[in-house]
């Protein structure tokens, strides 16, 4: 054993030095050079304000936003986190009944599955479309413009799957709230930035 | 049928992948390097001087064995060293605390063991000098452990009559340098690209359109991932893995790291061909475990896109999915992520359908063999191809023999010492952990899928996997303990008794085939090797599942929730 001390401690020691040290340095530096805003965090800025990062989810509750999934962490980041509930747990079943409910309430409709889940980060950033087109009257409601002009917009921010053959179908809600305020005039109920 | 096409595109991609990749680590390991990285030999060369003489004499398997567990006992140590001491290192911007002893023990275990099971959440327990010089290490040196432990196996069963089985730290080097090195680094800069962040900057806080201020948790992420993917370790940066957008930002992203998960698994079968200078032999165990993984894959795919009958929802399974991945691509990283004991997840795996948790199951207490991790999984097939050739032999009466070597009660002997090991960590310790309070105060799901969480977490940490039914609480005092030491047993139980198996055989002289040898290349063969795993692993696992997923199928097809 003892022979095989003084290799195992030197090259552990090299090789922390060259795995943990001049790897990371180096993809660092190819990263920031090649990927700079990416490799920041994909931060979104709104007159040098930092509002957010197009890959992660936020809350939105005011009506005259789109909102995002449900998140079991409400959209804490430190950390994000998951229901982990059994699909036979009852609590999954009674949270999901309550969230039907207030869907139901709000638009009349029976709602996406997507929009009465919760996702495995908590941070999911995207929405079905139909979740999205769903929300078109209430956002217009509050804005006090027509549903048209909110439905335009959502489905200016729907992405097919990759390639048209991987992942689903999706609407960013961060992008499309950035775009309903660009575009359209805040209603009395939306807060100010 | 989309699903289908995208299950066709991945398998088709993955193969192309892997046979230029398992030639390319043939060559590396013979010492005979492709000219690209040749540049690369000079630090070969410094490091294997640095090491000592000891780093240049072939090894017995007793030698080689020692050698590797040094090294990992020092990895463990350093480890746990730096997790402990994080608030006085380096690089700590949001002063964070050390782990607790037995959550440092646990982590230490998990990242040298390739296990990479997350009882913490990085983003807040963590500083990124643990990230980088802790687990960022461990991810390369625990996939290089594999790595050098499978082709010392293999040598022992495939080169000429010897004494040695080749040398760990030169084998180590090699993996490390010229295979886990280069790609992990083109990887991480594509990662980056796609949105992982890589930055030693501060942490951004945003100020949202609402007027709330979000933390935004960017670190040298990029490069943690790519390896965590490549050498089938798993631990992510953020909590949630996989799952978090940060680890996996887009649909491309996640398409190319799943490609990743089996890549160096799939590629050992043709450089275990190659070692064996019989292509057969290596197709023979690639096809044995795409039939194995594809009808795993069929049954988590169908589940997931059927959804949950108890929601009387129209849709998948969404609970614990990513709107961009949903449930084809999230049962594809499943199905994956099991099988090759890498453990990344996501979506996650707790909210998947009961069926579906039975085949992770199944996945992992099969010992990690279907591709497998990087190294292990070869390995760990092996074990089986002993076991299924001492079968056929005892079937036909004749002495068995694998690529011509005969196969005696020794050989036997230390393959089912392997195997019982696995049930030891599943079965023993999780009914040990089941009937304790502390163990029934860890799960948080009520009914059978209370037991399935338990079961999970015992396989992972036996079979080194490092995925989770994530409520599970692993954090407390006696599951962090137990599970670091049933990580230490499913991993060095498996591989000692290998490397003695591969060290006896390497003393024998192998003849050449006759008329009367048994083919292990042929459709029979990956029959049989197929049959030994499902049998095995069935008869031996199946009364615990039975209590487990099966139990809560039954309850949901009848409408029962707990």
């Amino acid at each position: 054993m003892l022979t095989h001390l003084r290799p195992a401690l030197l090259l552990l020691a090299l090789l922390s030095l060259l795995t943990g040290a001049i790897y990371p340095l180096s993809v660092t530096v190819l990263s920031q050079a090649l990927a700079p805003a990416q490799s920041q965090g994909s931060l979104i800025r709104v007159n040098g304000t930092v509002v957010g990062s197009a890959l992660l989810g936020q809350a939105f509750t005011a009506p005259g936003y789109l909102h995002p999934r449900p998140s079991a962490g409400d959209y804490a980041t430190l950390p994000s986190a998951a229901s982990n509930l059994a699909p036979t747990n009852a609590a999954l079943l009674n949270a999901v009944a309550a969230r039907v409910a207030a869907w139901q309430a709000e638009t009349g409709t029976t709602p996406p599955i997507d929009a009465v889940t919760t996702s495995g980060s908590g941070l999911d950033p995207d929405v079905s479309p139909d979740t999205a087109l769903a929300q078109a009257d209430r956002i217009a409601r509050a804005r006090g413009v027509s549903a048209d002009a909110v439905a335009q917009i959502i489905a200016a921010h729907r992405k097919g799957p990759w390639l048209g053959l991987f992942g689903q179908a999706r609407v960013n809600v961060l992008e499309t709230n950035l775009a309903l305020d660009a575009a359209l005039p805040p209603g009395p109920a939306a807060p100010k930035p | 049928m989309q699903t289908l096409l995208v299950d066709l595109v991945y398998l088709a991609v993955l193969t192309l992948l892997a046979v230029p990749l398992g030639h390319y680590m043939h060559r590396v390991y013979e010492g005979e390097l492709p000219r690209g990285a040749r540049v690369l030999r000079p630090v070969e060369h410094w490091l294997c001087r640095a090491g000592g003489p000891g780093t240049l004499k072939p090894q017995g398997w007793q030698a080689y064995a020692l050698a590797m567990l040094a090294f990992n006992a020092a990895g463990f140590v350093l480890l746990y060293a730096i997790l402990r001491l994080q608030a006085v290192l380096p690089m700590n911007p949001g002063q964070i605390a050390p782990l607790s002893p037995a959550l440092a023990f646990n982590t230490a275990i998990s990242f040298v063991t390739n296990t990479n099971w997350q009882a913490y959440s990085g983003e807040a327990q963590l500083s990124p000098f643990s990230q980088m010089m802790g687990l960022t290490v461990q991810n390369f040196l625990s996939a290089g452990t594999g790595m050098a432990v499978a082709v010392a196996v293999v040598r022992g069963l495939t080169g000429p009559k010897s004494q040695t089985i080749g040398n760990f730290w030169v084998d180590l080097i090699r993996s490390v340098l010229y295979i886990l090195l280069p790609m992990s680094v083109v990887f991480a800069v594509f990662l980056a690209w796609q949105g992982i962040p890589q930055t030693f900057g501060p942490a951004v806080t945003a100020t949202t359109l609402e007027g709330a201020r979000q933390a935004i948790p960017v670190g040298p992420v990029a490069g943690q991932i790519a390896i965590k993917m490549l050498g089938t370790n798993g631990g992510g940066y953020y909590g949630v893995n996989a799952a978090h957008p940060f680890e996996n930002p887009t649909i491309m992203a996640d398409m190319v790291q799943t490609l990743s998960i089996l890549l160096i698994p799939a590629a050992f079968c043709v450089t275990f061909g190659k070692m064996a200078r019989d292509m057969r032999q290596g197709r023979a165990i690639f096809i044995a475990m795409l039939v194995m993984f594809v009808a795993g894959l069929a049954v988590i795919q169908w589940q997931e896109a059927a959804g949950n009958p108890l929601l009387h929802l129209a849709g998948a399974n969404m609970e614990g999915k990513e709107q961009r991945f949903g449930p084809a691509l999230s049962g594809l990283w499943a199905a994956a992520t099991t099988v090759a004991s890498n453990g990344s997840v996501n979506a996650m795996h707790d909210s998947f359908m009961p069926l579906s948790g039975l085949v992770m199951l199944v996945n992992m207490e099969v010992g990690e063999v279907i591709f497998g991790g990087v190294g292990a999984g070869l390995y760990g097939i092996l074990l089986y191809v002993v076991l299924a050739v001492f079968l056929a032999g005892l079937m036909v009466g004749r002495t068995p023999e694998y690529l011509g070597r005969k196969i005696e009660r020794r050989e036997v002997t230390l393959a089912v010492i392997a195997f019982l090991a696995m049930a030891l960590g599943i079965l023993v310790a999780g009914a040990v952990v089941a009937t304790l309070p502390a163990g029934q105060a860890a799960v948080s799901n009520p009914g059978p899928h209370g037991l399935s969480q338990i079961l999970y977490a015992y396989s992972s940490f036996t079979g080194n996997n490092g995925s989770a039914f994530a409520g599970f609480n692993a954090a407390d005092p006696l599951q962090a303990i137990l599970g670091g030491v049933i990580m230490m047993l499913g991993r060095f139980a498996m591989i000692l008794p290998l490397l003695a198996l591969a060290g006896s055989m390497a003393r024998k002289v192998p003849a050449s085939a006759t008329a009367g040898s048994f083919p292990t290349h042929g459709p029979l063969f990956v029959t049989l090797l197929v049959g030994t795993v499902i049998l095995l692993g069935a008869l031996t696992f199946f009364p615990a599942l039975a209590l487990g997923p099966v139990a809560e199928q039954v309850g949901l097809v009848a409408g029962q929730s707990y």
